[in-house]
């Protein structure tokens, strides 16, 4: 005889971290830090043709008191990257940070002597959306993407932030040498074709 | 507050986390001690993006407001000294990016006229559609952004749900919703389709019956013409002196508008008003833009019945635009300036000399100032943004008005945070 | 296009000009010295509309005698003329007189040529930087600065989890 016929329709068990994890992924409120033209896409994703309200991010709160997701939508200047690492610290744990676009994931167009090349340089980030903008369906992916995260990851005091794998600086990818004249080394290669 | 601010400064050590001495100066040498600072923004859901001002208030009333722009600065001007004219408009996609057809048909039709080409009538006629298209989403953006910061979400959706049905069209016609990048040197990157033609007449057919909708919500409400008549108020002299354009100046009476008094592409061909007000408050310039809409509606009528037949580029002769692939393939003239384009260290002739060419964005007038040294690569590239010298406007405009005009006047000015910064 | 009219009253009250056309624009430049005449001129005969004030770096152009090119681009309401103005200047006297008494919208025009240039405008309002953070201590438009910047991009501390 198993447990399950002494227990009545009503009720359910699980694990207090799965409980929790099914809690806060399914109400996962955005913080918009709608810079530039990913922005607009964070928007229109808000707006009613894809509707992200349906996946539980309901109210877009301005207040970083009262989020818990923090989505990085468009370039971020080196003027604005204080301002965003205040709005970080300004939001209560358990919170998670999805990088919209190429320019705030890796510095996009941009390679210029102002915009940060890539905001998980400075912050920790859980999501990464590539697109110049993203579409819609990609945002909503990556919140559902995160939505499984969550509820794969998550524990009810927030232990996995605290894992070796979260400490770790990241290492950029290869450091580009700064190059004075990119048309000189257009100029460069142009002999070694001739 | 002020001395908060400086001790937070003296934790961060080095990096001055939220703007300038200045500001900071002006709020702490004041002797009277009810006025007090009130930092808005860069991050706020009414600061169009990423705006900052500092502003001093007694009580409600708005003694001053210090603008601190730059939170979006990224270099767009040095970068085109680095990408060529091809690679560049997709930067300029992301100047105005409400309207971003409106900022490749300015910087191509800046750098057909340094080189001295003339485009085919088709890709003229094109270009005037596309152009009208992100005239009509711009301003809906703007009047919606207007509407949803004093309050009417409504309004605001209706708008957003037409922009959709925009960018479907502008999906089919160039493959990306915005940041489409549609022009190129000599003419545009596809042709149109029948099922952008039908689309766009679908639109014009329907569009409409949704300004009506609109205009039934916000024109007589009560609460919405308390919160924007006599705000903001720009005076005709004052218009000119601060070197506003576009539908701020017509606003405030300047009947100054590109498309009529300098016509380009092929304004010229068609019936169309340009509506002007002289109040010059935030209910002037919201008319303004919804009757601009009503016109443009009229121009893409008008361009789509008589769209000429034809290329949409330039022929080889010109050796600017990559001609098409049965000519590449056919003819030895096709496959040199096929090859005289695309190879390393080619490209096309430039002159060595500057000129400024503009065009009635919806902002304003959006020009570029080009300096060409004979390569493909731009010398200089200067960008004039409109929402750059309309939003020096701001402190002038704010001055008397309470807290809650801010966000009126602002959403008013149409401040693009990227065509700001660049 | 300027018309002849506005060219002669120029070099009559200002001399000393060089003018120019190009693709149906009519380029004069004036020496640093009678810059503000020529400005306050021109808006007397009408140009009332200043649509830009922009600069030129030629450091690296072909056949450059002067470093930077002062551009101001002006625009009669009226009759719908357009005429560029400019000033060729060279360091290390980087200073010309402001127009902001003429026109109210030069002021941030100013302000910029000053962040991305290093031109002083003598008699300006409010002469600080306004695109770049105060702290920054190049002029990031002059050639000689490099696109990818001196490493200011990146000079902040990373936030780790649990921090804060």
């Amino acid at each position: 005889m198993s447990n399950q016929t002494f227990l009545p329709e009503n009720v359910a068990i699980s694990k207090l971290d799965e409980l929790a994890n099914w809690c806060r992924k399914n109400s996962l409120w955005p913080m918009p830090f709608a810079t530039a033209c990913c922005g607009i896409e964070l928007m229109a994703t808000g707006a009613s043709k894809h509707d992200i309200a349906r996946f539980g991010a309901e109210v877009f709160r301005f207040s970083p008191r009262q989020c818990d997701l923090m989505i990085v939508a468009g370039r971020v200047v080196m003027k604005m990257l204080p301002v965003l690492q205040r709005i970080w610290q300004q939001m209560h744990e358990p919170k998670w940070c999805i990088s919209m676009g190429a320019c705030a994931s890796t510095g996009g167009v941009f390679d210029t002597y102002c915009v940060v090349q890539g905001v998980d340089r400075f912050l920790p980030v859980d999501m990464y959306i590539p697109g110049c903008p993203p579409r819609p369906e990609q945002l909503i992916q990556s919140v559902i993407d995160l939505q499984e995260k969550i509820q794969r990851e998550g524990t009810l005091e927030g232990r996995e932030f605290r894992t070796e794998q979260r400490q770790e600086p990241k290492r950029s990818l290869v450091e580009l040498p700064i190059v004075e004249d990119p048309r000189k080394l257009r100029e460069r290669f142009a002999k070694s074709l001739a | 507050m002020a001395t908060d601010l400086q001790s937070v400064r003296q934790r961060e050590r080095g990096y001055l986390p939220l703007g300038s001495q200045h500001a900071l100066d002006l709020a702490r040498d004041d002797e009277r001690d009810y006025i007090w600072t009130l930092n808005f923004g860069p991050q706020h859901p009414a600061t169009h993006t990423t705006l900052r001002i500092v502003l001093k208030l007694d009580g409600e009333r708005v003694i001053d407001a210090l603008p601190d722009i730059g939170y979006l600065h990224s270099g767009f001007e040095k970068l085109g000294e680095h990408l060529d004219y091809n690679q560049y408009v997709t930067i300029t996609d992301r100047m105005n990016y409400i309207s971003p057809l409106a900022n490749n048909v300015a910087w191509h039709n800046a750098v057909e006229k340094l080189m001295g080409i003339e485009i085919t009538p088709r890709c003229k006629y094109l270009r005037v559609i596309v152009c009208e298209l992100a005239r009509i989403s711009d301003h809906l953006l703007c009047v919606g952004a207007m509407g949803l910061d004093v309050g009417a979400f409504t309004f605001f959706l209706y708008a957003f749900y037409q922009r959709e049905v925009l960018y479907d069209i502008f999906e089919t016609l160039c493959g990306a919703r915005f940041t489409n990048s549609y022009t190129r040197t000599g003419g545009l990157f596809y042709d149109a389709t029948p099922l952008v033609i039908e689309k766009i007449r679908t639109f014009i057919k329907r569009f409409p019956a949704t300004l009506d909708d609109m205009e039934r919500l916000l024109y007589r409400n009560r609460i919405f013409q308390d919160r924007t008549k006599d705000v903001g108020v720009l005076a005709k002299e004052e218009a000119t002196a601060w070197s506003a354009t576009g539908p701020i100046a017509r606003a405030s009476g300047v009947t100054r508008d590109l498309r009529k008094d300098e016509p380009y592409l092929s304004y010229a061909d068609f019936d169309f008003q340009v509506p002007c007000m002289t109040s010059g408050d935030c209910f002037a310039r919201f008319l303004v833009r919804m009757v601009e809409m009503r016109e443009s509606l009229k121009i893409v009528e008008q361009a789509i019945e008589n769209l000429p037949m034809g290329p949409i580029s330039v022929g080889i002769d010109e050796r600017t635009a990559l001609p098409p692939k049965e000519q590449v393939w056919q003819s030895i003239e096709g496959l040199i300036s096929h090859f005289e384009l695309v190879m390393t260290n080619r490209g096309f002739e430039v002159p060595n000399d500057e000129c400024y060419d503009a065009i009635e964005s919806p902002n304003g007038e959006l020009g570029f100032y080009l300096v060409g040294d004979g390569s493909d690569v731009a010398y200089r590239a200067r960008c004039r943004p409109p929402s750059f010298i309309h939003f020096a406007l701001f402190p002038k405009l704010i001055r008397g008005h309470t807290l809650s005009d801010v966000v009126a006047v602002l959403g008013s000015l149409n401040i693009i945070a990227a065509e700001l910064d660049r | 296009m300027a018309e002849a009219a506005t060219l002669e009253s120029l070099q009559d009250h200002v001399g000393d000009l060089v003018v120019s056309e190009f693709r149906g624009a009519t380029r004069v430049v004036v020496p640093r010295e009678l810059l503000f005449d020529a400005l306050e001129l021109l808006q007397r005969r009408g140009f009332d509309l200043l649509v830009d004030i922009t600069c030129v770096d030629y450091l690296t152009y072909r056949d450059a005698t002067d470093r930077f090119g002062l551009v101001y681009l002006l625009a009669n309401t009226g009759t719908n003329e357009r005429i560029t103005l400019r000033v060729f200047l060279n360091e290390p006297d980087l200073i010309v007189p402001s127009a902001v008494p003429l026109w109210e919208g030069a002021n941030w025009l100013e302000r910029e040529v000053w962040d991305m240039f290093g031109i002083t405008f003598h008699g300006h309002p409010d002469h600080r930087r306004i695109l770049l953070p105060d702290e920054f201590t190049a002029h990031p438009l002059r050639k000689d600065y490099p696109l990818q910047g001196r490493g200011e991009r990146h000079n902040f501390p990373r936030l780790e989890r649990g921090e804060a």
